[in-house]
């Protein structure tokens, strides 16, 4: 198994951490990982994107140029990453404020909208659970134990009371996610 | 990569390469670090506030004024004898070169970690291998060579940075770790060497009887120094240098191949762009065409007969940098004209794809 | 009433000034930075002095200060700003030339070229953004960084005996016989960007004058450094960064 990864979209949307939630899971799954962020000042309200690589063999390069699958979250990554999806791939967006949709046939085209279900909940801590969440439903690419064992790694001690409330949220954007295409 | 040892009592972990060196350098008896912030290096001097290890090991962190700061203080640190390091980036690193030839010529051991982004000047923040030349051919006034690692992998970030110590006290010669901004920046598995105490005053004492920790009634006064006003004196100290460069010459090679043994051409590329190669003789094997890889672990020392015994057995070569083309005359220097060796590259912070690279390879040298 | 009604030449309240260019500006929502660059560019209408003026940018945040003010400028390498503003004063002593820099660019890694600049006493203005932080970096501990103060590389805030007391640098400026204008101001508030204003100018007006260096320091937040919202960030600086950088002219000849 090999599942090359981009998650792209703004600054503040949680693209990075999202990325690194799943480069533990495959971690605590025993796989081969690599998680490669954009970095600076692009951070700060610009476009981010996350690479994320899960494999059973040695990973060769962590720069990618075509990927199994794309998470994209905003309307620039939409227009950067839709050609980037390998033919057959998966791309998944969140349709929150888009005015353009994407267009092409040869992929699996999910949309999945967290945004507005997290504002709708005031659930916004955990939007990118979500999304995660419906990834995993389409592509189950690690289970959902290992992804909470990952979290429960990651966060904090004082913080893994927050462990059930993102447990709930993976099984919402199960949930949430629809295919269009 | 192939350094990749498995310690099998410590945990597997996940963080960055620039997180991994912090980690690495605690546990490697490090006595010393001095730096100055700038990106994308920045995590480790902020991983070792965090680890607080003059709690636990006593090792001094100090975030100095500068990089020229930085660097004199490495030579302090030195000079007593104590693993002594500094990490910066590109610009940083421009402003350390001064220092490094000081800390050469006075015979100090210290690591320096250069995770290098794109120059030149203020140049970018994103990735690139364009301080090769700096590094390889020696940045600083005079004539001397630093041992120089580059890590292909988080792994190598730790491991590399066990080995520069040892390196740098060996040959008493500062030693770079050459690494780039997406080295430094992204997360892979890791696992960290073994907790090694920093020496004591004693183990000071035997190992480097040359540092300036006072004056006893049995010695001398140690002296640190890189001055040498007659012309014969310092002349004898270079050609202490070079013998030792000859030294690390024929002892210190370390390289990777991939794929050579039936290759027909062969990329030659460090660091992170290694990695992206050999997803691109990968790429290559699947149509049909026999590329191989050779990966310098030190750029000095360079492997030179390695590459010079390939190039009886190809059909050209390809040197592929994140920068105009630097290693590739060392790579030429090695093949001697016997095949025609070729450059790819890109600039100022653009990292190539493995299928670009695997295009140039075709269009430059199948034709 | 639409749009173009509003946007009518009765309805002007304030213009913006014509230094400044449409460029969106990169600093985060209430950061000083783009205040002074506004203040610096009225100025600079107003005396008319726009090509007469010559600024050195910093590395810092204000790194493309060049990119708002449509006047000259020269960018400097980190901390050397002041000896690039010696040479274009001295080759050009006609023109008004300033520096601008941060707190790490002025009092870290350019600490000799200000101090030396400021004793040979060039005939140039200095505008010091004092934020207590590195913003660029992205929130590392700087010269200024006060006792206590969080940042990325004093997490458990500073520790003097560790790194040392923050460095009231225009302190010792105004120490120097060099110096003949040194200031510190803020612009949290309307009328302190209207004083902060005057003080600029002055310093604009005395590098004409032969009197030596001007220094004004601005007491200025990072929200983005100092993890807070903007509002918030205003009244910390005013709790503790104005105890410890007193408002208010330290020197005037
Ligand atoms: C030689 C060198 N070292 C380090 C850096 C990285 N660097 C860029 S800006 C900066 C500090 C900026 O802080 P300050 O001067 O306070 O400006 P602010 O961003 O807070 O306005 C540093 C360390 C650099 N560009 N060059
Ligand atoms: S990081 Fe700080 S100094 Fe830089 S633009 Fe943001 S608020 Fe201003
Ligand atoms: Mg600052």
């Amino acid at each position: 198994m090999k599942e090359e990864i981009i998650i792209a979209g703004f600054g503040g949307q949680g693209v990075l951490s999202m990325g690194k939630i799943l480069a533990y899971s495959g971690l605590m799954q025993g796989q081969e990982v690599s998680w490669l962020p954009s970095y600076g000042p692009e951070q700060r309200g610009g476009t981010a994107n996350a690479t994320v690589i899960l494999s059973d063999e040695r990973i060769s390069s962590p720069v990618l140029n075509s990927f199994d699958t794309a998470i994209v979250l905003n309307q620039p990554s939409l227009e950067r990453f839709e050609c980037k999806v390998k033919p057959g791939g998966t791309l998944i967006f969140d349709g929150n404020g888009f005015h353009k949709f994407p267009t092409r046939t040869d992929i699996n085209v999910y949309r999945i909208d967290a945004t507005e279900y997290a504002y709708a909940n005031n659930a916004s801590k955990t939007m990118n659970m979500i999304i995660l969440g419906g990834l995993l439903k389409v592509r189950p690419i690690v289970k959902v134990e290992n992804v909470l064992k990952g979290l429960k790694k990651s966060l904090p001690e004082r913080h893994h009371h927050l462990l059930d409330m993102n447990e709930k949220a993976i099984h919402i954007g199960m949930d949430l996610i629809r295919k269009i295409n | 990569m192939s350094t990749e040892k498995k310690h099998n009592t410590e945990e597997v972990r996940l963080m960055k390469g620039n997180e991994a060196i912090a980690h690495a350098a605690i546990r490697c008896g490090c006595d010393g670090y001095f730096g100055y912030p700038i990106t994308p290096q920045s995590e480790i001097m902020e991983t070792l506030m965090d680890l607080e290890p003059w709690n636990t090991t006593g090792m001094v962190v100090l975030q100095a004024e500068s990089e020229t700061a930085s660097i004199n203080m490495v030579y302090g640190a030195a000079g007593c004898g104590k693993k002594a390091m500094t990490s910066s980036s590109s610009p940083g690193v421009s402003l350390m070169q001064e220092g490094i030839s000081y800390m050469v010529g006075a015979e100090l051991p210290c690591v320096i970690v250069n995770v290098m982004r794109g120059g030149p000047g203020l140049g970018t923040i994103q990735p690139s291998q364009a301080d090769y030349f700096q590094t390889v051919k020696g940045g600083g006034h005079g004539d001397y060579k630093l041992i120089t690692l580059a890590p292909a992998s988080v792994q190598e970030m730790a491991d590399f940075m066990v080995k520069s110590f040892d390196l740098a006290f060996k040959y008493r010669t500062p030693v770079m770790i050459l690494a780039d901004g997406i080295i430094g920046q992204m997360m892979e598995k890791v696992v960290l060497p073994p907790f090694t105490p920093r020496w004591t005053e004693e183990e000071i004492r035997e190992q480097t009887p040359w540092a300036t920790l006072g004056k006893t009634p049995d010695r001398k006064p140690n002296v640190i120094n890189s001055l040498r006003l007659e012309a014969a004196d310092m002349e004898k100290l270079n050609l202490v240098l070079q013998s030792r460069y000859r030294e690390i010459e024929q002892k210190e090679v370390l390289f990777e191949e991939f794929e050579c043994a039936d290759a027909d051409y062969i990329i030659v590329a460090f660091g992170i762009t290694a990695r992206i190669c050999q997803k691109t003789v990968e790429l290559a094997r699947q149509k049909g065409i026999k590329a191989g890889l050779i990966r310098p672990i030190t750029l000095y020392p360079f492997p030179t007969a390695q590459i010079k015994e390939y190039a009886d057995k190809v059909k050209g070569m390809i040197s592929v940098e994140m920068s105009a083309g630097q290693m590739i005359e060392d790579v030429r220097l090695a093949v001697n004209g016997k095949v025609p060796v070729e450059f790819y590259g890109r600039m100022g912070g653009i990292v190539p794809s493995p299928e670009e690279v695997l295009e140039a390879l075709e269009n430059k040298l199948i034709g | 009433m639409n749009i173009a009604d509003i946007i009518n030449p009765a309805n002007l309240v304030m213009e913006k000034t014509k230094v400044m260019n449409d460029t969106p500006m990169h600093y985060c929502p209430g950061c000083s930075h783009g205040v002074v660059h506004k203040l610096i560019g009225e100025i600079i209408e107003e005396m008319d002095i726009q090509d007469k003026t010559i600024g050195i940018a910093p590395v810092g945040c204000a790194v493309f200060a060049y990119q708002y003010l449509d006047i000259d400028w020269q960018q400097a390498a980190h901390g050397r700003a002041p000896a690039l503003a010696t040479a274009v004063k001295r080759l050009l002593p006609d023109r008004y030339v300033f520096t601008y820099q941060g707190d790490g660019d002025l009092a870290a890694i350019g600490t000799a070229e200000t101090i030396h600049a400021a004793n040979r006493g060039e005939n140039i203005t200095i505008i010091f953004i004092n934020n207590g932080i590195y913003g660029m970096t992205g929130g590392q501990m700087a010269p200024t960084t006060l006792q206590g103060m969080k940042s990325s590389t004093s997490p458990t805030g500073r520790d003097i005996p560790r790194n040392g007391f923050p460095l009231n640098i225009t302190n010792l400026l105004a120490q120097l016989e060099g110096t003949c204008y040194v200031t510190r101001q803020s612009v949290h508030t309307v009328a302190s960007v209207r004083k902060c204003k005057k003080a600029i100018q002055k310093g604009f007006e005395n590098s004409m004058l032969n009197k030596g260096t001007s220094v004004i320091e601005i007491v200025s937040t990072c929200s983005s450094g100092w993890k807070m919202t903007p509002a918030d960030s205003n009244d910390w600086m005013v709790e503790n960064m104005f105890p410890a950088y007193p408002m208010g002219d330290l020197k005037n000849i």
